[in-house]
């Protein structure tokens, strides 16, 4: 039993998730779901582990499944940079299904709980293929099957805000327009290589290349997983669909939902592509930076002006993701890895604070605006100190998670000794600032309004909010693991595109 | 369209061939074009022509909402299952061969069920987006 879990890690990851969400689709007990839910995540989490302490020290897992070899197979790979990938989504799914079950009895109909853990199975099981697959094609699948459910779950937000029935309606058609964009460009590279599997169009550019086909492919595949990744300026779904979303949906997406495709547009950029690499530079210089860099100027400024709690993090997430992007794009091993260790911490940083806006939403019983969090901080003590503790993370203040990737994203940017981008990285952060103290202010400085209700804190809600935010400090102060797995997937990413793998 | 013998007397006639030549369609995929997609949509087809000339509700009597449900289900968790076996059985997520150990029966089983699985599937789905849409309409007709 023991060796068929081990050879067969890779396939369980998917294949837990997406065979328990039919089950829970079956039942409409509350608690059968969310257990089911449980469950499968938390099953997903001991695997990811699992491959993680497999991987770490640089062996690739090939898994091919239907014991067909690639390249005529699909083919799952698991090296340092995805399993460190896999355990931050895992880790942050668990933690999210654990604060989802107060948070979804309240915002969800009885009668469709069942089918609500079922489309959050398939959201996990759907992100984690997308990480591991090695077949250009099979990644749209993958695609595909997260983003309809992930529409499903934004969709249910309709039982107390019925705008997230629109929301949920943009992201179906941009994420269906970004995923076409893909498998178009899968179609010229296949057209060109003929080949899917990524290791062998990667083997094969270097003959293909020259030919406008597959700079026209590349182009499109890379346009098509930046709409998914909610890279500016294609992220104009992002805001609407987290903050029209149920609270506990909002957790799920802001934590695991970018950092796959993130991760997704790593792998294209250095791996599938790593046969043509001026082109690649050219891009990454040209097209990633800049657009990164104006993501995270317009999250940071709308977030500024905008008075929706859920809204405002949700822009802010833009920004975040822009700083990853950059690191991605100034591709040199240092800030690649500093853009792994920003994944790793901006889950870490957005889970808690979309858990804890879950909270104050389940207590206030009312969206959670500047308005109605006034003195919100004597209110509900334990849940605001714990959004207190991930909002200082997202600042970056020294011994917090976030700190630690402000600092290698800065390190790895003088390393690279582009001043400009430096200082607009350093003035953006001084920015984000402005709106957390904003909240901050209303939160704890101002007096609890008169006749307000006494509320009270349900342990259910913040004890996983209270974990999280735990994990903030735990490696803003220890991040040994986290930046040398990164450090190792940067090294992974790398090594694969120079030829070289092991 | 109850009311008209000309489609009650075909839909009748062809609701059978309709749903053989599905069943055709879905035995064959193996071997020839075909399989378990097709097959289902063939399939849902009698179904939803039933229902639009006898009604939603004849159709519902028919298949109800929690069979088509089971149904859905039952079709992901075969074609799943088959590749929880064959791991069982010491071989990868879905290795056919590794169901009965040799290749000629395994491949041949496993596709059977497979297919089979996704025929179920699909046939459910299709029938379930038909109702969902059809029984708004009746909604707002009302």
């Amino acid at each position: 039993m023991g060796s068929v879990i081990l050879t067969n890690l890779p396939a369980l990851l998917v294949v837990v998730p997406l065979l328990l969400a039919p089950i829970s689709a079956l039942f409409t007990f509350a608690s059968l779901g969310w257990a089911i839910a449980v469950v499968g995540t938390g099953a997903s989490l001991i695997f990811a582990l699992l491959l993680q302490s497999l991987t770490e020290t640089g062996v690739r897992i090939s898994y091919h499944l239907g014991n067909w070899e690639p390249p005529w197979g699909i083919e799952f790979v698991v090296d340092s940079a995805s399993s460190l990938t896999l355990v931050v989504m895992s880790g942050l799914g668990f933690l999210a299904t654990l604060a989802a079950r107060q948070l979804v009895t309240n915002e969800i109909a009885e009668k469709d709980i069942g089918k609500f853990y079922a489309a959050w199975l398939l959201v996990s099981g759907g992100l984690f293929g997308l990480v591991m697959t090695a077949d250009a094609f099979n990644l749209f699948v993958f695609l595909e099957i997260s983003a309809l459910a992930s529409v499903i779950l934004i969709g249910m937000g309709a039982g107390t805000d019925r705008r997230a029935l629109v929301a949920g309606y943009h992201y179906l058609v941009i994420g269906a327009v970004g995923a076409t964009f893909y498998v178009i460009g899968v179609g010229f590279i296949y057209a060109m290589t003929g080949s899917l599997n990524m290791a062998d169009i990667a083997s094969r550019i270097p003959d293909a290349s020259g030919s406008a086909a597959i700079y026209v492919g590349f182009g499109f595949m890379v346009a098509g997983i930046l709409v998914k990744a909610a890279i500016f300026p294609v992220h104009i779904w992002l805001p609407a669909a987290y903050s029209y979303a149920p609270s506990a949906v909002s957790t799920l997406l802001a934590s695991i939902a970018t950092k796959a495709a993130l991760y997704v547009l790593a792998r294209i950029l250095f791996t599938v592509f790593s046969g043509m690499p001026d082109v690649v530079t050219i891009a990454l210089s040209n097209v990633i930076v800049p657009l990164a860099i104006g993501g995270v100027f317009v999250g940071t400024i709308m977030a500024i002006y905008e008075a929706d709690i859920k809204k405002l993090f949700a822009h802010s997430s833009v920004a975040q993701i822009g700083y990853i992007a950059l690191g991605l794009g100034l591709g040199t091993p240092a800030s690649v890895s500093a853009a792994f260790i920003h994944i790793g911490n901006h889950a870490l940083i957005k889970g808690g604070i979309f858990m804890a806006i879950g909270g104050f939403v389940a207590a206030l019983g009312a969206r959670a605006s500047l308005d109605s969090l006034i003195g919100i901080g004597r209110r509900l003590p334990l849940t605001a100190t714990a959004f207190l503790i991930c909002g200082l993370s997202l600042a970056g203040l020294p011994l917090t998670a976030g700190f630690i990737s402000k600092l290698y994203l800065v390190r790895a940017i003088l390393e690279t000794e582009s001043y400009v981008i430096l200082s607009l990285v350093l003035i953006s952060s001084a920015l984000s600032v402005v709106y957390l103290w904003k909240i901050m202010e209303v939160m704890w400085m101002q007096p609890v309004p008169a006749r307000s209700p006494k509320l009270v804190e349900n342990p259910a809600i913040y004890l996983p909010i209270w974990i999280v935010a735990l994990g903030n400090i735990w490696f803003g102060i220890d991040a040994s693991w986290l930046v040398s797995a990164s450090r190792m997937a940067a090294q992974m990413l790398f090594g694969v595109s120079l030829g070289g793998g092991t | 369209m109850k009311q008209n013998p000309v489609f009650r007397v075909v839909a009748k006639i062809l609701f059978a061939p309709i749903i053989m030549f599905g069943l055709y369609v879905q035995f064959h995929g193996d071997y020839s074009p075909g399989g378990g997609f097709q097959a289902g949509v063939i399939i849902a087809a009698a179904f939803i022509l039933h229902a639009i000339v006898f009604g939603l509700e004849s159709g519902r009597q028919i298949v109800s909402a929690r069979v088509n449900l089971w149904m859905m289900v039952f079709g992901v968790l075969l074609y799943g299952g088959v590749g929880v076996v064959s791991m069982a059985k010491g071989g990868l997520f879905l290795d056919y061969t590794a169901l009965t150990g040799s290749v000629a029966t395994g491949q041949h089983i496993g596709i059977l069920l497979v297919e089979l699985g996704v025929g179920l599937t699909v046939t459910s789905v299709m029938l379930a987006v038909f109702h969902a849409f059809a029984g708004f309409v009746e909604d707002r007709a009302k």
